[in-house]
């Protein structure tokens, strides 16, 4: 009876938030977009509450939620689960997408009286396509169905990224979507050829099932690639700057707070949850040296750059590389420091998806106020903007992994870890990046607070209220902070054994 | 045997179009070419795919059916891709005058003048 009851919540909770997003399309395009207001402030709420429940309802059973779609068992069917890791993130995804659509309400509403606009109505129906399409990500067993979601993302985020419509942005577009189809035709050949071995894509069967031979290596390696291509890790990453910098604000914010971390999810489920046993071979120190290798690059090219929002895509380069520093510290043979660095790749991944939407934002406001994002003609501007700039400097310090703020507990976590299993190089890097990023960061505020030589004049005003957003969302990094110094709990939940609670 | 011959023969089908696909997308650079190359590719896993479903057929079928189920619904998506990546370079076409992605020099030259 309970276990009936709990599983009838669960297929509510799972399924609806999937459907919720998408049935805020399907209204938008049958009732036009006179009521599109209406129907955001319907389904945004709607689809928020869901997600918190669902997250809630995960913790406080302590086992993942499993809901078997029309009764059909796997392999045949395909199960929705949620376990730890993807209720966290459904809750990051809501938070992220509430705050950034309160901001982009006043950008993208629609002329009341004035014939319909196009834009608001294709980037609201992007942003609720881009959420479902998270979730089901997120919620995701089957390694076919986790391809169309995959495509889906993709879908909603390339035309997110030319919504402006100029030329760059289109080319922008267009590479990023040539890249994107490149790794998703590489994660199908895997699934095929997974598939073709094992006769099953549900991941919890394939982890019964698979062992060590070469056609899993060449699937793993192909599906693994294809994802690194959507994930942006260098050397992948080309597509990326120009893509996140061309976006409007509120679309780069979801794109290099989000959208990336679908594809690395995704790569984490297939690396301990499908197949643990890639941990015994040279893949997690080959993803770490790439990660490493873009904690440099990424950096280093950040200080380069003389365009803010170019700066902080390049930043989110750099700081895609830190999550992959996980792999060989949360999957080393020695066990009793694997779960402090699998919360702490974790945290990264929340931490930098509150700092870097909120430095997004922020870059955004910069550009709408000053009419230019050139950093060399910033001299001053953080008199005029405080509140702005506050939250560039806030996001920044979690970035730079200064305390208190996610980004330190995060960095803190990977590097004991490393230090503890004897990975020294990997502590090394994370040393380096922050201070990297404290250049970086520091290049922009350093310009914006002294006076330059012709004081910068506000061309448009902003109003307080998307002030207000992103700076909320640069005190949810701060606040990840006080996050306890330890293995959190919620993310252990539905691990396999190899990552349960051996914490010394 | 007989079987056993095709089915090799559909598989080195499948990966010699992969290959093309790949070579083609990466030594091709206009943006059309590489929108084909994809396809190519795309063929290519999908043959694999029937390959897949025709080793694996059980008694009495002429094949696995399920992985016949994922090429249908991997062709729609690799339409829709298609579908969307020729609007963009329609949209291209449209904005700039020229279907290429070599982005640094030509612009600012253009915007000079």
């Amino acid at each position: 009876m309970a276990a009936a009851e709990t599983s009838s919540i669960a297929g509510l909770l799972l399924v609806s938030v999937l459907i919720l997003p998408v049935v805020g399309i399907l209204a938008q395009l049958a009732l036009g977009g006179r009521f599109l207001n209406w129907i955001c402030l319907a389904v945004f709420p709607a689809s928020f509450g869901v997600s918190a429940a669902t997250c809630a309802v995960v913790w406080s059973h302590g086992e993942p939620l499993i809901y078997i779609v029309g009764g059909w068992q796997p392999p045949l069917g395909i199960a929705l689960r949620a376990d730890g890791i993807s209720a966290a993130m459904m809750l990051v995804t809501a938070i992220i997408i509430c705050a950034v659509a309160i901001f982009a309400r006043v950008e993208f509403t629609q002329p009341s009286g004035a014939p319909e606009a196009r834009a608001p109505f294709v980037f609201w129906a992007l942003i609720l396509a881009l959420w479902s399409a998270l979730n089901a990500l997120f919620l995701g067993c089957d390694l076919f169905n986790l391809y169309v979601a995959l495509e889906l993302l993709t879908f909603a985020a390339v035309p997110l990224v030319c919504l402006k419509g100029g030329e760059a942005t289109v080319k922008a577009a267009l590479r990023y979507l040539l890249f994107a189809l490149l790794g998703s035709m590489l994660y199908l050949m895997g699934t095929a050829l997974l598939y073709g071995a094992y006769g099953t894509l549900d991941i919890t069967l394939l982890a019964q099932r698979v062992h060590p031979e070469r056609v899993t290596w060449i699937a793993a390696a192909l599906m693994t690639v294809g994802l690194l291509t959507k994930t942006a890790l260098f050397p992948l990453h080309l597509w990326l700057p120009p893509a996140h910098a061309g976006a409007p604000a509120a679309g780069s914010a979801v794109l290099s707070a989000l959208v990336v971390k679908g594809s690395f999810f995704l790569i984490v489920r297939l690396w301990f949850d499908a197949m643990p046993g890639l941990g015994h071979t040279a893949g997690p120190q080959l993803l770490a040296s790439l990660g490493a290798a873009a904690i440099l690059f990424g950096s280093v090219m950040a200080l380069r750059q003389q365009r803010l929002k170019l700066l902080v895509a390049y930043s989110t380069v750099a700081q895609i590389g830190y999550l992959f520093l996980m792999f060989p510290l949360a999957m080393a043979a020695e066990q009793s420091w694997t779960s402090l660095a699998w919360t702490g790749g974790w945290l990264q991944l929340f931490s930098h998806a509150f700092a870097k939407a909120a430095m997004f934002l922020a870059a955004g406001l910069i550009a709408d106020a000053l009419g230019h994002d050139r950093i060399n003609d910033l001299g001053g501007a953080g008199r005029l903007r405080p509140l702005t700039f506050c939250t560039f400097g806030l996001a920044g310090l979690s970035l730079i992994g200064v305390p208190p703020s996610g980004g330190f507990v995060a960095k803190w976590l990977l590097l004991s870890a490393s230090v503890a299993e004897g990975q020294w190089i990997w502590a090394a890097v994370i040393v380096v990046g922050g201070l990297l990023a404290g250049g970086y960061i520091f290049k922009v505020l350093g310009r914006a607070f002294t006076a330059g030589s012709d004081a910068p004049v506000i061309v448009t005003p902003v109003s307080l209220s998307r002030e207000v957003v992103a700076f909320s969302l640069a005190v949810g990094a701060v606040l990840l902070g006080f996050f306890p110094l330890e293995p959190a709990e919620i993310l252990q939940i539905g691990r396999p054994e190899i990552l349960g609670s051996t914490v010394p | 045997m007989a079987i056993m011959n095709a089915i090799t023969i559909f598989g080195l089908c499948a990966a010699a179009l992969v290959g093309l696909g790949i070579f083609g997308l990466i030594v091709n650079p206009q943006p059309l070419r590489k929108i084909l190359a994809i396809n190519i590719l795309g063929s290519g896993v999908f043959l694999m795919f029937g390959v897949i479903a025709r080793r694996g057929a059980a008694a009495g079928l002429g094949g696995d059916p399920v992985p016949q189920a994922m090429v249908i619904t991997g062709i729609v998506v690799a339409f829709s891709a298609t579908a969307l990546a020729v609007a963009l370079l329609l949209r291209l076409v449209l904005v700039s005058g020229a279907a290429t992605l070599e982005a640094e020099a030509e612009p600012s030259e253009k915007d000079g003048r």
